[in-house]
């Protein structure tokens, strides 16, 4: 019961904030076009989160992450509404290049020995600059309506096709890491690298592999994000990067606690989101964005904190 | 009870406090969860003396080194005193600092990246809040003092960059100079203790260090030496105590004193865990063959193993003999050599883990918690990790398949609680142990390597260890065991092979393996 109460508690809390602005303001907040906007802009961040979970999980920070989706975002508009590529190309390229950032940061975690954190550091700022390089500093508007549509337009029983594509990724990292030997080696990798080693684990390809895939992932953020914008922004998709970080951590608190996971993670997107919603409808400003995602975060990693020290005493 | 912790000893102490002993121990206890470590031991150093404390692995050296030093708090009952005042246990820090007693580990304490003088101003930074740091006056001053111990050391030099016996040399002589400070501020007499200096450093280096400890003691600074090496004890030493099995096995003068009759203190002559031996198997045909491993400190080692043979791989601390199971396994880097295993050729040099592996070879390292095994991940996570894909399918892991596995292995290597499902963390290290065994038994392997098998074990769990061990090697496999742990070495093992710095210096089998024999080819050759 408690077991059971320790990995719903988010989704009990979450429930709570609905219900507390839903009772302040019932007719704006509860309201099914305010959930499945709600639903359908934020798939970017879930996205971003669930990207990140996977080299946390082996033991690695990528914070060039955001970076890789603005980088992404503007190849996507360079190519199609300048150099007239397909959408279809266009979206295979942004996806490569976001894997092939993974596969620079991996190049120097893995041999260079440096720490993972430095390194995407860096490397996120370097790829920052091409991507500003690459647009002239400007919004890049008139992306093909395909992808728009295929994104935000297009609705299934009322929700934007984009959070669909987030429940897909989300399912897909969810299997992988309770179902298959790979999820169980990762976890060894990122708990013991030593013990993964010594176990025959080949520790460096399962890290570099990770952040390849965060890359990817990041590059397929940018692609949903100039969906949902229908323009490539060079900079507004770095400040995803926080509430990713907050709800990864705050995601580890739930569903499987002490764990990252795909499932706490989306969730906690939703909660914060939710939260934030219903305090700008409540008509306060917008600087409590930062308020909730910052402290959030602290309080995500407080609460991973107990939660894996009792463990530890267990 | 008559203990009146943190009071004054007798009065007669205090008015005999030159003379008196600089350090004396009374009745001193310390057990972990039942097993005496330390058993009412009695010891007192002259002051001006260099003591020797020696004994095997085990034997509570470095407990009551850290007993002293105040890392453990020791059982009610003993009583310390320090220059004739009974001092409060546990002790502090700070207590020893002001009664001019430091310490000399076998880490040393030196943090590699930083230079010498910083490393050397690390005592005085910890206790004094200075505003401003003279750093041309503080260079000069450790500059005198390397002149007045004639040791070459730029101050301004990192630590990475000094030899093992640089570094050592340093050490020393910050401990000293701290001893040397506060005893002429305090009027204290002052004790250094040295807690196993030598075993990483070749034998003129030692020399090096002797003469340093004799400046020290010329000095007017007594000095604990504690070492496993006999001849070391003998040359540098006025006194020595050893012990055994937490006890005090004897005391005497070392100048008449001779190798033999320590060796016999040492080892004692208690009833050997001998008669566990099995009796002598049949071992199969020759499966495993090593050439010319050189890398770390072994030095071109070439040997044949049988099926089914259990050979145990032993020396004293620094000896080398535990670095041959890392090289084997490609944990560690070897320089050359080749391994022959299961009709293939290995080179050593470029093996990687998953290679030995996949040439039918385990190892179970003797760092449990940041090697072995995951402790805070459960029991059947930990145990399934080599067999995933057998067990179940790789791409669609079945958790109860796995579930039922853990719990079958659980059963048969009597893992306590016999629920897989809890941390691995929670259990005993007896259990623990029992489930990495049960990790790697359940691959079939071809060759074993253990290192320290029953390290942290309890007693209970020892024999159920010696038993798989033994089981296994039944099955076919050839386990190669690392230890210093000269009983279960007489108890497990079909032939043993003694090292010294890197190479093998003696070899026993069948009749011939008995803890005392091994202890005394250890110690001969040292």
């Amino acid at each position: 019961m408690a077991d059971w109460l320790e990995r719903f508690a988010l989704v009990l809390v979450w429930a709570g904030t609905i219900a507390v602005f839903g009772a302040l303001r019932p007719e704006s907040f509860l309201t099914w076009s305010n959930f499945s906007t709600i639903l359908g802009s934020q798939a970017v961040i879930v996205i971003i989160t669930l990207g990140l979970i996977i080299p946390l999980t082996a033991g690695d920070y990528d914070l060039s992450i955001a970076s890789c989706l603005t980088l992404a975002g503007t190849v996507l508009a360079v190519l199609n509404v300048r150099h007239g590529v397909s959408i279809l190309g266009a979206t295979l390229a942004a996806l490569a290049v976001g894997a092939a950032v993974g596969f620079a940061n991996g190049f120097f975690v893995i041999y260079f020995r440096i720490n993972s954190l430095i390194v995407t550091l860096g490397i996120g700022t370097f790829i920052h600059g091409i991507t500003l390089w690459l647009g002239d500093q400007q919004t890049i508007s008139g992306v093909s309506e395909g992808l728009v549509s295929a994104v935000i337009v297009t609705r299934l029983w009322d929700v934007p096709l984009g959070f669909y594509y987030a429940l897909a990724l989300c399912t897909a990292i969810w299997y992988v890491f309770s179902y298959t030997a790979l999820g169980r080696r990762l976890l060894f990798v990122g708990r013991g690298r030593e013990v993964a080693r010594l176990s025959g684990i080949r520790v460096d390809r399962i890290r570099w592999g990770c952040l390849v895939v965060s890359g990817a992932i990041g590059g397929m953020a940018g692609v949903i994000y100039v969906g949902t914008t229908a323009a490539a922004d060079p900079s507004s998709g770095l400040t995803f990067l926080l509430p990713a970080f907050a709800a990864a951590f705050l995601g580890a608190t739930s569903v499987n606690p002490g764990r990252f996971n795909p499932w706490g993670a989306m969730i906690s997107v939703y909660f914060l989101v939710t939260g934030i919603t219903g305090l700008s409808i409540l008509g306060v400003s917008t600087f409590v964005q930062d308020l909730f995602y910052g402290g959030a975060l602290v309080i995500a990693v407080m609460l991973s904190q107990l939660v894996r020290g009792r463990e530890e005493r267990m | 009870m008559e203990t009146a912790i943190g009071s004054r000893g007798p009065g007669d102490e205090n008015n005999r406090a030159a003379t008196s002993p600089i350090l004396r121990i009374e009745n001193l206890s310390k057990s972990f969860g039942g097993v005496h470590a330390l058993d009412r031991v009695n010891l007192a150093v002259e002051c001006g003396e260099v003591h020797g404390l020696i004994g095997q692995n085990g034997s509570g050296k470095s407990t009551l080194i850290k007993i002293l030093s105040g890392f453990h708090d020791p059982d009610p009952g003993g009583r310390v005193w320090i220059d004739g005042q009974e001092i409060g246990l546990p002790v502090t820090p700070a207590f020893l600092r002001d009664h001019g007693v430091s310490f000399v580990h076998q880490h040393l304490g030196l943090v590699a990246s930083m230079t010498v003088l910083e490393n050397l101003l690390v005592f005085d930074l910890a206790v004094d809040d200075r505003w401003r740091i003279n750093w041309r006056g503080e260079t000069q001053r450790a500059r005198a003092l390397f002149d007045r111990h004639n040791i070459r050391l730029d101050p301004l030099t990192p630590v990475s960059r000094l030899t093992p016996v640089e570094r050592a040399q340093l050490a020393i002589v910050r401990a000293f100079d701290w001893v040397r400070r506060t005893r002429r501020a305090d009027g204290v007499s002052g004790l250094l203790v040295l807690d196993e200096p030598t075993p990483f450093l070749p034998a003129n280096d030692v020399e090096i260090l002797f003469r340093l400890i004799r400046e020290i003691i010329f000095d007017g600074t007594s000095v604990i030496f504690v070492s496993h090496d006999i001849d070391e004890v003998l040359e540098i030493t006025n006194r020595a105590t050893v012990l055994r099995d937490g006890r005090v096995a004897g005391t005497f003068r070392t100048a008449s004193m001779n190798k033999r009759t320590i060796v016999h203190m040492i080892v004692g002559e208690h009833v050997d865990l001998e008669a566990m031996r099995p009796p002598p198997k049949l071992l199969g045909e020759e499966v495993v063959t090593i050439r010319n491993m050189r890398g770390g400190t072994v030095q071109a080692f070439s040997a044949t193993f049988l099926r089914a043979e259990v050979v145990g791989l032993t020396g004293l601390i620094g000896a080398g003999y535990d670095e041959i199971l890392y090289m084997i396994y490609g944990a560690a880097a070897a320089v050359s050599g080749t391994l022959h295993l299961g009709g293939r050729t290995l080179e050593l040099a470029d093996l990687t883990p998953s290679d030995a592996l996949a040439a039918g070879c385990i190892l179970i390292p003797a760092d449990r918690q940041e090697s072995g095994a995951v402790t805070t991940l459960s029991v059947t996570d930990n145990v399934n990790l080599p067999v995933l894909g057998r067990v179940s399918r790789a791409w669609a892991l079945v958790s109860s398949a796995l579930a039922e596995n853990a719990a079958m292995l659980a059963d048969r290597f009597d893992v306590r609680p016999r629920d897989p499902r809890v941390l691995l963390g929670a259990l005993s290290g007896g259990n623990q142990q029992k489930v990495l065994l049960a990790k790697w038994f359940q691959t079939s392997p071809r060759l074993v390597l253990l290192d320290e098998p029953t390290q942290g074990v309890d007693v209970g769990a020892r024999a159920q260890v010696f038993s798989a061990i033994g089981k296994v090697a039944e099955e076919g496999a050839t386990v190669l065991c690392a230890s210093s742990d000269y009983e279960q070495l007489a108890a497990i093992c079909d032939r043993v092979l003694v090292f010294s710095r890197g190479v093998i210096v003696s070899e026993l089998s069948g009749d011939r393996i008995s803890k005392s024999a091994i202890a005394e080819a250890c110690y001969r050759s040292a």
